[in-house]
């Protein structure tokens, strides 16, 4: 795997592992507070929606020419990226709340457990249903929007796809294990880290999408990256000072290294 | 009708919401940039560094944005 194949890799896998956290918190609440049949019923329909969708868009977006597709994908990561690392930056410093699974899965469960309960066509429980389907369908189009622009960018759908399979069968196994949300995956770390991927590799795809032609050529990516995770980091030391609760950094971050 | 209208507007919302986000300001100065970057890149003057530049401007205008919502 080249330098730049690892960083594809790196992107792709964090970006699916954070989706898939999310989504799985989701599932996890519709079928602890309410039916596993039906919230299973809901993965599996929001999983044949995404099938389509790849369908429909994996063939139209590797048949764009590259110039064209750099150009607008790298234009799309890097107003997606910029949005990631903005809450990435304004949580480290103390601007936003940390984003915290247990309170997420406990808002979904008090939320489900106190909805009525409704049977609809097969499923028995159609509150767990719609749940389920909506969190993988949601967090699902994220990952297919990063795999398909991040693999079709690189010519290599392939090592995207892996990435993409590796880190969301690793987070289901995690969650079908311990059924309980997944508290200890450093999501706000892998966030900030995320944010500067598709940032970095936005800012080099859309440059070269606009004919722009970097010194170095590929590898000018592999200081991109760094000066955009740094730039960040500046960000945050800069934020902290005007944080509302006191300046101390998260203890989660902290704990991080970020 | 209402309703179809109602899911079109809802639909084109999600979309707004999942590629520009809750600031609009960023969508225009990535494009505005893209745009620039092209016509340089047709001129003698090396264009790699505008994209870099433009992201190192609007992102702390962005974030000062966000702290002051």
């Amino acid at each position: 795997m080249t330098g730049t194949g690892g960083a594809l890799f790196a992107a792709v896998f964090l970006a699916c592992a954070v989706e898939a956290v999310e989504a799985v918190t989701i599932v996890l609440a519709a079928g602890t507070a309410r039916d596993w049949k039906s919230a299973g019923y809901g993965v599996g329909a929001g999983l044949a929606v995404l099938a389509v969708i790849t369908a429909a868009l994996g063939p139209a977006v590797t048949a764009i020419p590259l110039g064209a597709l750099r150009l607008v994908v790298g234009g799309l990561l890097l107003i997606f990226g910029l949005q990631w690392l903005r809450k990435a930056v304004l949580r480290a410093s103390g601007h936003k709340d940390l984003h915290d699974e247990e309170a997420i899965f406990a808002r979904e469960l008090a939320a489900a457990k106190a909805a009525e309960s409704q049977g609809r066509f097969a499923v028995p429980d159609w509150y767990a249903f719609t749940l389920s389907f909506k969190g993988v369908v949601l967090e699902g189009l994220e990952v297919i929007f990063i795999v398909l622009t991040f693999g079709a960018n690189a010519h290599d759908v392939p090592l995207a796809s892996l990435a993409a399979v590796i880190a969301v069968v690793l987070v289901v196994l995690l969650g079908l294990a311990i059924k309980a949300p997944l508290a200890k995956v450093p999501e706000n770390t892998m966030k900030f880290v995320v944010g500067v991927m598709l940032t970095s590799f936005g800012v080099f795809w859309g440059a070269e999408g606009a004919d722009a032609h970097w010194p170095g050529s590929d590898a000018a990516l592999l200081v991109v990256v760094p000066c955009v995770a740094l730039y960040a980091l500046a960000m945050v030391a800069v934020m902290r000072r005007s944080a509302p609760k006191p300046a101390a950094p998260s203890p989660e971050l902290i704990a991080e290294g970020v | 009708m209402n309703t179809l209208i109602k899911r079109l507007k809802d639909f084109g919302a999600f979309w707004y919401d999942f590629v520009v986000g809750d600031d609009w300001r960023v969508a225009i100065v990535v494009l505005v940039a893209l745009a620039a970057t092209f016509g340089l890149s047709k001129t003698s003057v090396a264009a790699w560094w505008l994209m870099p530049a433009a992201v190192a401007v609007i992102f702390p205008l962005s974030l000062w944005r966000a702290r002051r919502r």
